[in-house]
């Protein structure tokens, strides 16, 4: 199988639903023994009948992050260039039928924002923008790295799936890794999500990640955006995804995000509902199937929920995050993405991380190789 | 106890440690203060390189200790060889630690690129120590290319398994020319006590030590158990018997 899709193919949604709600606590048991727990166990792990074996969970996921990463959490911050978006999506505030300003940042607002970013502390950046291909295409995130390499030392994206031969490029410019998240992997709901633009094609976006893995990535984050669909069929193909590209992309690492919708104006609400108690458990069940990932986490979680959660599985984090494009300095008041939920500033985190005996980790590469 | 010479320098401690996942620096710096270590590994991409004030770096500065940068991060020879140069420049010392390891979730070292690299590093003139799989012919291979002393891996790093390749480990100590030091997967004293008892030279230590909830115990204890073990080795282990040798049956008749 030469990519995800066919394995993908070979699934059926209902059928993977079904299975996973009929998983007993007598398997969730297992699986919480298991020393490598499968995709079975991982269904088992995310099932309903898991909810009395939480705190079991949370207990194991904690021993093993701690094991593999030890008391440390990687920081790293969002920088928003660009709102331009040709695409409709129903969730999200950029989306092409949204009235709003619209602003790309120029070479002299990105450079402005980025000493916003290095003076709090941030080595590793995330650029993120719509996809507007003619205005911020292949050309636009060339300049964009070669202005911010000399002052960071990890950039990923989160912009518009490209093809092969534009990511080598970006790699070779210095890209570190590249976020590509599904949304959901029930092709219909996809569909009804994004009736147009070049997002609305549904396998280009699924073949994203394996266009990175023969390109020769460093890292690559997938992940479904919560609420579009049930989470917990859409977390096992996330799951799925993931061993899929481990097993095909061996030399490249990869990070799982848990982005849950967020109310923007004319927002969407949930179809099927994510509590707080449902992300943990799931967070803890990626941490007992896989000891390596990154389980990054982002501003849209509530101060609480992130206090107690970086000990629990996750291993990344971002901090007063901004969701629009110059959001930091260059024009604060502008629409945002999606409104963030943790608010504290930088300075607060890092100091709730050490106060909680976890070292925030700025610099964890370098640009030269 | 015999001191251990590895190019130029001479080392009274036979524990080597890392400075990955501690949870500050001052617990860092303690607990590496109190195992007594003299050879303290540093990840590279950790370093800001040119901050004299890198937080890593400040707390690391004492007379005992001598830094040696790794290449962690590196998939390639020829990254590994830019990574040590650039180590050089900024950490002032012509030692490294070769790790490559292109697959990031193990972080397996790759031998064709290390062997590569080192033989490179070698005629740059930097002392190197590769951290390898623990594999007897590679070790022989670094040798002739130069390698200062070799780094076998007692099982998969970060594990704590201890030694899981106890069998090569005691092919690579007993062909090796130059010093053998077991890196990665020394979870307890008793696993580096072990390793000593075997023969190696040196062990490096560094998530046991880091993610203990005590480090500074834990640092003194893996230095009691290296010491403990290198000891025993020294002086020469009593050979284990299997059974009883009470009398000869087999050759009694010659006496008979």
């Amino acid at each position: 199988m030469n990519n995800f899709k066919a394995h993908l193919n070979s699934y059926n949604w209902d059928e993977v639903l079904d299975s996973i709600f009929l998983k007993t606590e007598r398997e969730v048991e297992h699986a919480i023994a298991s020393p490598k727990p499968t995709l079975e166990d991982f269904k088992a792990l995310i099932s309903p009948s898991a909810k009395p074996y939480l705190e079991q969970m949370a207990a194991k996921s904690k021993a093993i992050t701690k094991k593999r990463f030890g008391n440390t959490m990687q920081m790293f911050a969002p920088m928003y260039l660009s709102n331009e978006c040709q695409n409709i999506c129903t969730y999200c505030g950029f989306s092409l039928t949204n009235k709003i300003p619209r602003r790309t940042l120029t070479d002299a607002e990105i450079l402005k924002e980025a000493q916003f970013l290095k003076d709090k502390g941030f080595q590793h950046i995330l650029l993120v923008t719509g996809e507007a291909n003619k205005t911020v295409g292949v050309d636009y995130f060339v300049n964009a790295i070669r202005l911010l390499k000399p002052h960071f030392a990890n950039i990923s994206i989160e912009v518009q799936p490209l093809d092969q031969d534009e990511y080598e490029l970006l790699i070779k410019e210095g890209l570190y890794a590249v976020l590509v998240y599904q949304e959901t992997y029930h092709e219909a709901t996809y569909k009804s999500h994004h009736p147009k633009g070049k997002k609305s094609n549904f396998d280009y976006r699924l073949e994203t990640p394996d266009r990175l893995g023969k390109a020769g990535i460093h890292k690559i984050g997938i992940g479904a955006l919560f609420g579009l669909e049930d989470w917990r069929a859409d977390s096992f193909f996330t799951a799925l995804h993931l061993k899929y590209l481990q097993k095909t992309y061996w030399k490249t690492k990869y990070s799982i995000s848990f982005p849950r919708l967020r109310p923007f104006s004319g927002g969407l609400e949930p179809k099927v509902a994510m509590e707080d108690a449902d992300l943990l458990q799931l967070i803890c069940a990626y941490r007992m199937l896989d000891e390596d990932v990154e389980l990054s986490i982002s501003t849209r979680e509530e101060e609480n929920f992130r206090n107690h959660i970086v000990h629990l599985g996750i291993t990344s984090m971002s901090a007063e995050s901004k969701t629009n494009p110059g959001g930091y300095v260059v024009e604060p008041q502008s629409l945002e993405q999606f409104e963030i939920s943790d608010e504290r500033s930088t300075e607060t985190i890092a100091r709730m991380l050490q106060e909680s005996n976890l070292e925030p980790i700025w610099k964890d590469w370098d640009q030269n190789w | 106890m015999e001191q251990l010479k590895i190019a130029d320098k001479t080392f009274n401690s036979r524990l080597f440690t890392g400075t990955g996942k501690f949870s500050n620096s001052e617990t860092m710096r303690d607990a590496i203060l109190a195992s007594e270590s003299e050879l303290v590994t540093v990840a590279l991409k950790r370093v800001e390189v040119g901050n004299q004030k890198d937080a890593l770096l400040s707390s690391l500065t004492h007379e005992s200790l001598s830094l040696l940068p790794n290449t962690s991060g590196v998939r390639t020879a020829k990254e590994a060889v830019f990574a040590a140069q650039m180590a050089r420049e900024a950490l002032e010392t012509n030692w490294v630690k070769v790790e490559i390891h292109p697959d990031p979730k193990y972080l397996l070292p790759d031998p064709v690129e290390t062997l590569k690299a080192c033989e490179e590093l070698v005629k740059l003139g930097f002392v190197v120590m590769p951290y390898i799989q623990a594999d007897p012919v590679l070790c022989k291979r670094l040798e002739e290319v130069g390698a200062q002393c070799v780094m076998p891996l007692g099982s998969p790093i970060g594990s704590n398994n201890g030694l899981k390749t106890r069998n090569f480990l005691e092919i690579i100590i007993e062909q090796s020319n130059v010093p053998v030091i077991v890196d990665a997967g020394i979870g307890r004293p008793s696993h580096a006590a072990d390793a000593m008892e075997l023969g190696a030279d040196a062990v490096l230590v560094n998530t046991a030590i880091a993610v203990s909830p005590n480090p500074v115990s834990i640092a003194k204890a893996f230095k009691l158990a290296v010491e403990a073990g290198r000891m025993a080795f020294e002086a020469r282990l009593a050979p284990r018997a299997t059974q009883a040798q009470a009398s000869s049956p087999l050759t009694r008749f010659l006496y008979e």
